[in-house]
C-alpha cells in the first residue's frame, strides 16, 4: 500500500466549487455530465459524445494513475480489450501525457464503476473517439503536479522546471529529479485547475501517433502491447481462465427455439456421469427477453468434461408454446416473405425530390433486390464467466464488452447493492459485439445462487454460441435507380427490411429504428434529385444483436453494389459514377434532417464528401485503377462512411474456371481523423478486411424449424488463411488533428463486402446480389 | 492412471481416460494457454505438440497420450524456435484479441521445425487449421517469413530442441 502513492487531493480543484465531500469517487462522479445537466449547464442543451453517455468521462488522474517511489507509473484502463488494442491505447495516451517510459509502465485493468471511471462500454467504436481528450487532461494534470513537487523541493519557480522521460528538471541548473523520488510530494500536490493545464504539443508525444517505423528515435522505444508477451506464453487470462477453490463447472442445456421452455426434462442419465454434482433448471426468458438468459437445463460438475459429458445425457422436451412463430422459423422462407413484401411500399423514412416524375420521366431504369444474412459473431472464445456470491457480496470474473451492464444486472437479479459486486473482466477472446450481452454473466449468478453461492463457471461451447446467440439481422433491400436522358441518376429508391435489435427489447418492434436507418441509409450524401427511402416490416424470429457495424453491412452491401449496376447501366466507370454522385464537395448537416450521427455533434462531426471523395481518389490511385487486368480478374471498389469515419475499399479478385475467388490484394483508404495509434488502427482495418471477405463468400446463419442449422466451424463458414486476402494495404487519409477523431473498430467493415462483389462483376461479369457467394460462381 | 510428460515434467494423472487432453490440461493441471475454441478440432486454438507432432488437443483423449511427450503454449519460451517465433510475433504485433494465438504460435512452431523456410502457399496450407477471427492472417504469414530469415544457423539449434523435448 505504502509503495504505492496516489496523486491525490483532488478536492482542491478550484473547480470543483461548493463541493463539500472528499473523495476520488465522489468528485469522479461529480465530473459527470449528469450532475453538469443539474448544475453548471443550461438544462436543454443537448449532449453529445462522451457527455451523453452513462456516466460520461473522467479526467482525474488519481482514478487513473499512481506512482510508486521504484519508480512504477500504473495505469489503469477502464475500457474492454477484445482485440483493438484498447489497453495499450489508453494507457499509452496518459503515459505520453504525463511523461512517462513505457518501460516503467503498468497497466492495470479496472473493475466495473462507472462512477469512478465513466462510460465503460466499449462498443460502437467509441473509446478512442470519447476518451482521448479526457485522458490526455489526466495525464498531463499528473505531469503538471510532478513538476510543481520538483519545483517545490527545489525552491525554484515551476516555469523552470521541465518534464522529459520520467523525471523532471530544473533547466537552468539541469538538476532532476524521478517520478519515483517525486512520487510522494506530488501526490500532496493540487490537482491543476483544467483551464490551466498545459497539454503537450503533438511534437512532443512520444507515442501518441508514432507509427512502428517511427521507433527508434532519440531514446523513445516503441510502446509494445500491454499483454503482447503473455498472449504468446499462455499466460494472458481471459474469461475462463481463472478457478476459484470449490468452483463448478456449469453447461446449459438451452431451448432450441427463442422463447422455448422446459416442458420436462429426466437427468438420470446425465447424474450418473462420474463428476457431475447436480441439474438444474433455469427459469425461461419471456419475449423480448433483453440480456436475461433464454433459460434451459443446467448440468453443474467438477470439470468441464464431466459437465459436457452429463449435459449430453439429459433428455429434455422442449415447450415450444411460448416460442409462438419463432418455433418454427424459417430463415429461406423468412426471406420469400421480405421479398414479396418489398414489392409494396414501406414506410416513408426519407423523402427528396419527385420519385414518381423521376421514374415516368427515366431513359432507363433498374429495379433489383440484395440479401444479406443472418450471421454470429462467433468470437474466438465462447462465452464464459464465473460468479461467486458471500452474503450480501458477489464477485464475478468474466470478459464483457459492458462490465457495469453486468454488475448492475447481478446485482439486481441477486438482490444486491451494485457497489457489493466486483465485476473483474479479463481479455475478451474477440467481442465483435456479442459480449455487449451479459446473459452468460446472469446464468452463472443464477447459478451460484442455487448453489448457495458456491462459485459456478458458466462454459458455453461454439455450438451454443452458434444456436443461442444474439444474431446479425438479416436483410432484404430493394433498390430502383432512374437514370435521366444523360444517363445520370435521376431518382433513387431504397426500401430496406431489417428486424431491428429493438425487437430484443420492445415488443411489436417490426421496424427498423431511426439509428439503424441511419447506418448507411439515411446519411446516404448522394446529389440525386429525387431520394426516397423506405422501411419495411421485418420481425424477428431470433435474438437480433449488436454484430460488429451492425446495419451498416447490409446497407453498404446494397448502395454500394447499386451504384456499380447502376454505372454498368450507364456504361461509365464506376469510380467517375460514383464521384460524380457525390457531388460538389459539401458538408450536409444530419441534425437539420434529424439523421442519427452515432452520437456526434452534428456541427463538429457534419456529413463531409470532401472526406469521401479523398479516401475513394486514396484506394483507387494505391490501387492502380484503370490498370489492364488479366483475364478473370477485376478490381472492385466502394465506400462507406460509419461511426464517423470514412473508407473506402478496391480489391483485386480472381474468379478461377472452377469459380473459386482469390482475393489477391486489397487497398483501404481509411480517414478517422487522427490515429492515435497508427499500428492498431491498420490492424483493425487488415481484419475487418478479412472479415468482410468472410462475410462476401462465405459466412452465414440459416434456421430451420426455429433451430439454427449451423452447429460448428464447419458448418459456420469464417475466413481461413488460405480464404484471404493475399495482400491487405491500409493507407491513412487525413491522420492530422485537425479532423476530429472518429472510430475504428468497426467503420472498416462494411465497404469490403460490396468491393469484393464489385470486383467479382469486373472479373466475370456476374453480379452478386445475394451474400454469401457461396458456390454461386461454381459451375 | 495415465503415465506421460507434459513441458518435460513426468506426469501420473488420475482422470478418466476419454478426457480430451485439453481439459486435462485446463482443468486439472491450470495451464490455461492451451484454449477451448470449437471442441471439434475445427479452430486449432488447442494444438499442443505431442512427441514434436501438432495435435488438437480438444479431441485427442488423454490415454492417447500414454508415455508420450506433450509440449504446451507455456513451454515455447524454452524452446529456441518457439522464442524466435514469439519474437517474430511481437514483431509483426500480429495478436489483436489473441485467444488463437496460443495455437496458431505451436502450428508455426512445427511448421518451421519440419520446414525451416516454408513459402506462402506452404504457411496457407500447414496454418489453415488455425482460425483467427480477428483476421490476423497477413501479419501470421509476415511473422513466419520473419522467424524463417531470423533462424540462419540456429536451424540446427531447433532439431536440438527436438531432442531435448
Amino acid at each position: 500500500m505504502s509503495d504505492k502513492l496516489k496523486i491525490a487531493n483532488v478536492s482542491r480543484r478550484r473547480f470543483l466549487k461548493g463541493l463539500t465531500a472528499t473523495g476520488a469517487l465522489v468528485i469522479a462522479a461529480r465530473w459527470t455530465p449528469a450532475v453538469f445537466a443539474q448544475g453548471e449547464e443550461p438544462d436543454d442543451k443537448k449532449k453529445y459524445g462522451a457527455d451523453a453517455m452513462s456516466h460520461g468521462w473522467v479526467d482525474d488522474p488519481d482514478v487513473f494513475i499512481s506512482i510508486a517511489p521504484d519508480d512504477t507509473v500504473t495505469i489503469i484502463n477502464h475500457r474492454g480489450e477484445m482485440g483493438q488494442g484498447i489497453r495499450t491505447s489508453v494507457v499509452m495516451v496518459m503515459a505520453d501525457e504525463m511523461g512517462a517510459d513505457w518501460q516503467k509502465v503498468r497497466a492495470e485493468q479496472a473493475i466495473a464503476n462507472e462512477e469512478k471511471y465513466g462510460n465503460q462500454n466499449t462498443d460502437g467504436s467509441r473509446s478512442m473517439r470519447h476518451w482521448f481528450d479526457p485522458l490526455r487532461r489526466a495525464g498531463a494534470a499528473a505531469r503538471t503536479m510532478l513538476e510543481q513537487a520538483a519545483a517545490s523541493q527545489w525552491g525554484v519557480p515551476v516555469a523552470e522546471c521541465r518534464t522529459d522521460v520520467h523525471r523532471v528538471i530544473h533547466v537552468p541548473t539541469k538538476r532532476a529529479l524521478t517520478f519515483g523520488a517525486l512520487a510522494t510530494a506530488a501526490a500532496e500536490q493540487p490537482v491543476p485547475d483544467r483551464a490551466d493545464l498545459k497539454l503537450k504539443s503533438p511534437d512532443q508525444w512520444r507515442y501518441i501517433m508514432r507509427e512502428p517505423r517511427d521507433f527508434p528515435k532519440a531514446n523513445d522505444e516503441q510502446p509494445l502491447a500491454v499483454d503482447g508477451m503473455d498472449i504468446l506464453t499462455g499466460k494472458a487470462l481471459f474469461a475462463a481462465d481463472v478457478s476459484w477453490d470449490n468452483m463448478l463447472y456449469a453447461l446449459i442445456a438451452r431451448p432450441p427455439s427463442y422463447g422455448s421452455g422446459v416442458k420436462s426434462f429426466d437427468d438420470k442419465k446425465a447424474l450418473a456421469v462420474p463428476g457431475v454434482i447436480r441439474v438444474i433448471e433455469m427459469p425461461t426468458a419471456t419475449q423480448p427477453s433483453g440480456y436475461e438468459p433464454m433459460g434451459g437445463v443446467a448440468v453443474l460438475a467438477e470439470s468441464t468434461w464431466a459437465a459436457m459429458q452429463g449435459r449430453k445425457a439429459l433428455s429434455i422436451e422442449w415447450d415450444n408454446g411460448p416460442a409462438g412463430a419463432n418455433a418454427t422459423y424459417d430463415s429461406a422462407e423468412f426471406r420469400k416473405l421480405l421479398e414479396k413484401r418489398a414489392q409494396k411500399p414501406g414506410k416513408i423514412a426519407a423523402q427528396k425530390g419527385d420519385i414518381a416524375a423521376a421514374r415516368k420521366a427515366a431513359a432507363q431504369s433498374l429495379s433489383v433486390n440484395y440479401y444479406a444474412p443472418h450471421m454470429a459473431q462467433a468470437p474466438m472464445e465462447p462465452m464464459a464467466a464465473i460468479v461467486r456470491i458471500d452474503g450480501d457480496k458477489a464477485e464475478v470474473w468474466t470478459s464483457v464488452q459492458n462490465p457495469q451492464a453486468a454488475r448492475d444486472g447481478v446485482a439486481k437479479r441477486l438482490g444486491l447493492k451494485p457497489e457489493n459486486v466486483t465485476v473483474q473482466c479479463g481479455l475478451m477472446g474477440g467481442g465483435f459485439g456479442r459480449k455487449a450481452k451479459p446473459d452468460y454473466v446472469f446464468e452463472a449468478a443464477d447459478l451460484s445462487k442455487a448453489m448457495d453461492g458456491r462459485p459456478v463457471r458458466v462454459q458455453w461451447t461454439r455450438e451454443d454460441d452458434l444456436h443461442n446467440g444474439y444474431f446479425h439481422t438479416v436483410a432484404l433491400e430493394h433498390m430502383e435507380g432512374y437514370l435521366d436522358d444523360n444517363k445520370r441518376v435521376a431518382g433513387w429508391l431504397h426500401r430496406s427490411l431489417a428486424p431491428s435489435i429493438s425487437s430484443l427489447f420492445a415488443p411489436d418492434a417490426e421496424y427498423q429504428s431511426a439509428a439503424e436507418l441511419g447506418m448507411g441509409i439515411r446519411n446516404m450524401p448522394f446529389d440525386i434529385p429525387a431520394i426516397q427511402q423506405e422501411n419495411g416490416e421485418a420481425e424477428g424470429h431470433i435474438r437480433i444483436g449488436w454484430f460488429r457495424a451492425v446495419y451498416n453491412v447490409p446497407h453498404a452491401f446494397a448502395i454500394q453494389s447499386f451504384v456499380a449496376e447502376l454505372a454498368h447501366l450507364a456504361g461509365r466507370d464506376h469510380r467517375e459514377f460514383l464521384l460524380e454522385l457525390l457531388g460538389p464537395d459539401r458538408q450536409i448537416d444530419p441534425g437539420k434532417q434529424d439523421i442519427f450521427n452515432y452520437g456526434e455533434d452534428p456541427a463538429r462531426y457534419p456529413i463531409d464528401t470532401a472526406r469521401y471523395r479523398a479516401v475513394i481518389e486514396r484506394a483507387t490511385r494505391e490501387a492502380g485503377w484503370g490498370k489492364k487486368m488479366p483475364a478473370n480478374r477485376g478490381l472492385g471498389l466502394a465506400v462507406h462512411n460509419s461511426f464517423v469515419s470514412y473508407c473506402a475499399v478496391v480489391m483485386d479478385v480472381e474468379v478461377t474456371d472452377a469459380g473459386e475467388v482469390i482475393v489477391h490484394r486489397a487497398d483501404m483508404a481509411f480517414d478517422c481523423g487522427p490515429q492515435i495509434n497508427p499500428d492498431r488502427v491498420a490492424a483493425q482495418l487488415e481484419g475487418a478486411c478479412v472479415m468482410g471477405t468472410g462475410i462476401a463468400l462465405m459466412t452465414e446463419i440459416t434456421a430451420k424449424d426455429g433451430r439454427i442449422q449451423q452447429d460448428n466451424f464447419h458448418q459456420y463458414r469464417v475466413p481461413r488463411i488460405n480464404e484471404s486476402p493475399r495482400e491487405i494495404h491500409v493507407h491513412a487519409v487525413n491522420n492530422n488533428l485537425e479532423t476530429p477523431i472518429g472510430g475504428v473498430g468497426e467503420p472498416g467493415l462494411p465497404p469490403v463486402a460490396p468491393a469484393l462483389c464489385n470486383a467479382i462483376f469486373a472479373a466475370t461479369g456476374k453480379r452478386i446480389r445475394s451474400l454469401p457467394v457461396a458456390d454461386q460462381l461454381k459451375t | 492412471m495415465i503415465k506421460l510428460t507434459i513441458n518435460g515434467e513426468p506426469r501420473s494423472l488420475d482422470v478418466p481416460a476419454d478426457t480430451p487432453i485439453l481439459w486435462v490440461l485446463r482443468d486439472t493441471l491450470k495451464l490455461t494457454g492451451t484454449r477451448f475454441g470449437c471442441g471439434m478440432a475445427l479452430c486449432g486454438a488447442c494444438t499442443v505438440h505431442m512427441d514434436g507432432n501438432p495435435i488438437r488437443s480438444c479431441t485427442t483423449p488423454i490415454s492417447m497420450a500414454e508415455g508420450k511427450h506433450i509440449t504446451t503454449i507455456e513451454a515455447m519460451e524454452q524452446d529456441p524456435v518457439g522464442r524466435r517465433v514469439q519474437q517474430a510475433w511481437m514483431d509483426e504485433a500480429v495478436a489483436q484479441c489473441g485467444f488463437c494465438q496460443g495455437g496458431q504460435v505451436m502450428s508455426a512452431v512445427a511448421l518451421l521445425k519440419n520446414n525451416p523456410n516454408p513459402d506462402d502457399a506452404q504457411i496457407d496450407s500447414h496454418m489453415s487449421g488455425n482460425i483467427c477471427r480477428c483476421g490476423a492472417y497477413p501479419r501470421i504469414r509476415k511473422a513466419i517469413h520473419r522467424a524463417a530469415e531470423s533462424s540462419g544457423v540456429s536451424v540446427d539449434e531447433s532439431l536440438f530442441t527436438e531432442v531435448k523435448a
